[in-house]
């Protein structure tokens, strides 16, 4: 099933339909709501780590004049269920996920009381006048230690730190291992994230006690997931609650949660018959927004001296902070599912340990568990190809599967749906010009430059996914109606906040419906209109969002056809359809269009026996197999010796995310996501103490990309369709994040591999490198470096 | 203690009441109705809330309303004139140079002024001119771009039809 294309929309470059009110500032974010009586929320964080909690007065904050109630625990937990978690995995220790904390505290920016005010800087003031007698106790804050038998306990009730093990075992390891020429064994340390929305999160909830309902704006990914979760929490029932989500600024994955503000003002609103407001600060949000990565791996490559790679091992350890959110221990098995890469190994063991620690949870920040994987097997291949002194290329190339061997079973169980890992590598090596690259290597190595060039040849997992394998589903859900007037209105389940399915889905409707954009709207993000939806992460809204679209477009053109049939005095069969026109075959001239349907489908005056009246159709797609999106990307990089400064002299970016529906969008998130693995790589990391004291609490000890730091890009792409779904298209919004990291790591490895640096974990920052090379370059500072080739 | 503030704000005279701790940037949203301009940060770094101040890009977020008393403030709500884009708003959107929407009226703002100073800025100007705005989604290539592209409508504007 081929899209039709009669507008030709698939695959322009369009600019989106969203942006006029967003270049304007009219767009409306959930701060911009106003609502008569609106109350603002603020809360007390807790400043300790770990704590008991001896005593709260709260007397000083009640008399402040315009405080409409201050809350602890006490008021607020019995009257509300707990922050819920997806994940079912067997043997998972899940601590009591309160509203606010009970009687111990557990990480910096644990709620401890929240205050109602009549405005946000009357609330901030009373949260001054609240005391709280902490008994300060040990915290738990490097994972590795927390395992120990002597160790604090993050939850002492649990009696250990351990929150969950998983194991993912397939083939012949040992015997494999047996058979190796070599072992390649790196530990590696993929750093703590945080997420830093350029939105922090906030929502307002209002309850209109009449009908017994609820209505909360948040800014969210899913709206649809709260509206099936929060009846748990709140005791209102699911087709009581209608959540939207108006602009949000930015999610990637950090919006993608049952956050407790959500739960406690949709509570507080209930009880004080007024709409509340809470928005996060900056502060809030790197302490109390969910955390990305932080898995600490030791991994072994099995490798014969050709450069076959054979097994792989990996016992990981997951830092998970002290709570369990919304799918907090999937995201690292997603690293040992995706952990053979792009490559034929035969046999995989994937042991993993998930600990609490008394920090912020962590949970799905843009990769998901996939940017671990492809780093740990990219830096293996590269070190694998270094041992074995082969080309970084051709061992990659050697142990791909081949174009024709896809569907391709992997050794974790995952069936790659499409792939020619070849054509990609062969794409971007020419972009580079590889061999160009390779002599400037030379030449500057012999001027004693620290030159390097990195390769990352990645796979992903997206368009998430079968039922099977989602908790709450992973279908999704998608409404096409053709109004009277014979304007569009298409509805979707999934969540845009940002990657422009207002457009691309009117591109995909257009064509198929032979309508103009300009006829269509598409409506997303309030569960009043579309009363069903998965929703938008794991670059699924196309994949699985998009097709939904297409399902129902066809189910209206059948109808139609009827229609138009009884119309033109033929059966539906002998009807013809094309560019929005309907006719009896052979007779184009006499033909009908949308308008004319749209009036005689609403009408209804002139409808064969048996058609309902009306011409809408909303379909639910359950995909077959998730997509596996891949590509290669090439780092050329120049660190300097004297700063350990890094500079990216050559960006080469090749993406296969199956044919584009709007070129200039996809290369929009490639841009962007490889932006988040800029950061990972260079400078990014969320640091806490040994106390548990968060010391990156802000942008000012955050560092994020600046426009300055951005090389200039050279982008390409391959197309191979996906058999997953109708268009073939498999998602590309966490790509460039998945993508890069290892090559611009391995570039920065490769310029100091002559200094006899073997590895270096991220964040790759300056005075890193410098204090690396200084190391190794102490007492022979004077002579001229030797070049290597 | 209330004082009184009179800025002109998108060309409209705008008197309030205000404490006078009260911040420009919620002086704008609150007072004026005005919320395209948006917090990201509280603390000067993000640049969400970027607004002309006297033509000069400044951060509204640490700026007391007071301290803008008699001055005139473009705001991105005021960049449009008879109901026609800036160039700028015209780039952004051409060259795709944003996504979620949340930094882009700081950005702009931030570029305008750029452009207002120096009308064929290099890719390293533009860079220094945007350094003290923050954006998670695009990566900043077509925000560059859209300067880019920006500076030459500017400096061939359209003949009048």
């Amino acid at each position: 099933m081929k899209s039709g294309t009669s507008n030709g929309y698939f695959g322009q470059a369009l600019k989106r339909v969203e942006d006029p009110r967003l270049i304007k500032g009219i767009a409306t974010y959930v701060d911009d709501l106003r609502l008569p009586g609106l109350l603002h929320a603020a809360i007390l964080r807790s400043p300790h780590a770990h704590a008991r909690i001896l005593g709260v007065k709260t007397e000083a904050a009640k008399n402040l004049p315009g405080v409409a109630g201050v809350f602890t625990g006490t008021d607020i937990n019995p009257a509300c269920g707990l922050v819920p978690c997806a994940s079912s995995m067997p043997g998972l220790k899940a601590p009591r996920h309160t509203m606010l904390a009970g009687d111990r505290v557990y990480f910096v920016g644990h709620p401890v009381v929240v205050v109602v005010a009549a405005s946000p800087a009357i609330a901030r003031d009373a949260l001054d006048l609240i005391e709280v007698d902490y008994d300060s106790l040990p915290a738990v804050t490097n994972p590795e230690k927390a395992l120990e038998k002597d160790s604090p306990l993050t939850h002492p009730d649990q009696g250990t730190n351990v929150a969950f093990t998983w194991l993912l075992a397939n083939g012949d390891v040992d015997g494999l291992f047996a058979q190796a020429d070599r072992v390649i064994k790196q530990r590696i340390v993929h750093q703590r994230l945080t997420p830093m929305a350029i939105e922090p999160r906030g929502c307002v909830a209002s309850y209109h006690a009449g009908e017994g309902s609820l209505t909360l704006w948040t800014s969210t990914q899913i709206p649809h997931l709260l509206r099936t979760l929060l009846p748990g929490v709140i005791g209102v029932a699911e087709n009581k609650i209608r959540i939207i989500t108006p602009e949000v600024g930015g999610g990637f994955g950090s919006k993608l949660d049952l956050y407790v503000e959500e739960a406690m003002c949709s509570h507080l609103a209930m009880r004080l018959g007024s709409p509340v407001k809470w928005i996060e600060g900056r502060r809030e949000n790197a302490m109390s927004t969910i955390h990305g990565r932080d898995q600490i791996g030791d991994y072994e490559l099995a490798v014969k001296n050709d450069g076959t790679v054979l097994a792989i091992k990996a016992r990981t350890i997951a830092d998970i902070g002290s709570y369990l959110q919304l799918l907090t221990p999937t995201i690292p098995t997603l690293t040992g599912l995706m952990i053979c890469g792009c490559y034929k190994l035969k046999a995989v063991r994937f042991e993993l340990t998930g600990v609490y620690t008394n920090k912020m949870a962590t949970d799905a920040y843009r990769g998901a568990g996939r940017p671990e994987a492809t780093y740990a097997i990219e830096r293996l291949m590269d070190l694998a190809a270094a041992e074995l002194g082969l080309d970084p290329a051709k061992i990659r190339q050697k142990n791909f599967p081949k174009p024709g061997e896809f569907p391709f079973q992997t050794a974790t169980g995952l069936m790659y749906d499409s792939g020619n890992y070849q054509r990609a590598l062969k794409k971007a090596q020419e972009l580079a010009r590889w061999d160009a690259l390779l002599r400037q290597r030379e030449q500057a190595r012999q001027a004693g430059r620290l030159f390097g060039i990195g390769l990352s040849t990645y796979v992903e997992i997206c368009g998430l996914g079968p039922s099977k394998i989602m908790a709450a589903g992973g279908w999704e859900w998608g409404c096409v109606r053709l109004e009277m007037s014979g304007k569009v209105t298409v509805i979707t389940g999934t969540t845009p906040h940002g990657q422009g399915q207002e457009t691309s889905f009117a591109q995909i409707v257009g064509d198929r419906l032979g309508v103009p954009m300009e006829d269509i709207v598409v409506l997303r993000g309030d569960t009043a209109s579309a009363h069903y939806g998965r929703d938008t992460y794991g670059s699924r809204a196309t994949a699985v969002g998009g097709t939904a679209l297409i399902m129902s477009v066809d189910k209206i053109i059948a109808k139609a056809k009827i229609l138009a049939g009884a119309l033109l005095g033929a059966s539906a069969k002998k009807i013809d359809f094309r560019n929005g026109r309907f006719w009896v075959k052979g007779k184009p001239k006499n033909a009908i269009d949308w308008k004319r349907l749209g009036q005689e489908a609403y009408e209804a005056k002139n409808l064969p026996a048996n058609l309902e009246p009306g011409l809408e159709a909303s379909s639910f797609f359950e995909p077959k197999n998730c997509t596996y999106p891949f590509g290669t990307h090439i780092v050329a990089v120049e660190v300097e010796r004297e700063t350990g400064d890094v500079k990216i002299v050559k960006y080469v970016a090749v993406d296969d995310c199956g044919p584009q529906v709007n070129p200039l969008l996809v290369e929009g998130q490639v841009q962007g996501g490889i932006a988040h693995s800029l950061g990972q790589v260079l400078f990014e990391r969320t640091v806490y103490d040994e106390n548990g004291q968060l010391l990156t609490g802000e942008f000012t000890d955050y560092p994020m990309p600046r426009a300055r730091d951005i090389p200039e890009y050279v982008i390409g792409s391959t197309v191979t369709p996906s058999p997953s779904n109708p268009m073939g298209v498999k998602g590309v919004g966490e790509a460039g994040t998945i993508g890069a990291n290892p090559a611009i790591a391995n570039a920065v490895m490769d310029a100091l591999a002559p200094l006899g640096i073997r590895h270096l974990d991220l964040p790759l920052l300056p005075e890193k490198l410098w204090r690396a090379i200084e190391e190794k370059t102490a007492g022979r500072k004077m002579k001229k470096p030797r070049s290597q080739s | 203690m209330k004082t009184s503030v009179n800025i002109r704000v998108n060309g409209t005279s705008r008197t309030h009441d205000v404490e006078p701790r009260l911040l420009l940037v919620h002086f704008l949203r609150d007072l004026c109705g005005l919320t395209g301009t948006h917090v990201g940060c509280e603390t000067t770094i993000c640049g969400a809330c970027t607004v002309l101040l006297n033509g000069q890009a400044v951060k509204a977020c640490t700026i007391l309303a007071v301290q803008a008393d008699g001055g005139e403030v473009t705001t991105i709500e005021g960049l449009a004139s008879n109901g026609r884009l800036h160039p700028v708003q015209e780039a952004f959107w051409e060259c795709h140079g944003l996504q979620c929407g949340f930094c882009t009226p700081g950005m702009i703002l931030a570029s305008v002024e750029l452009l207002q100073h120096n009308p064929r800025p290099s890719r390293e100007q533009i860079t220094h001119a945007i350094d003290g705005n923050l954006c998670r989604c695009t990566g900043y290539s077509h925000i560059i771009d859209a300067v880019q592209s920006a500076a030459k409508k500017m400096a061939r504007p359209e003949k009048a039809k």
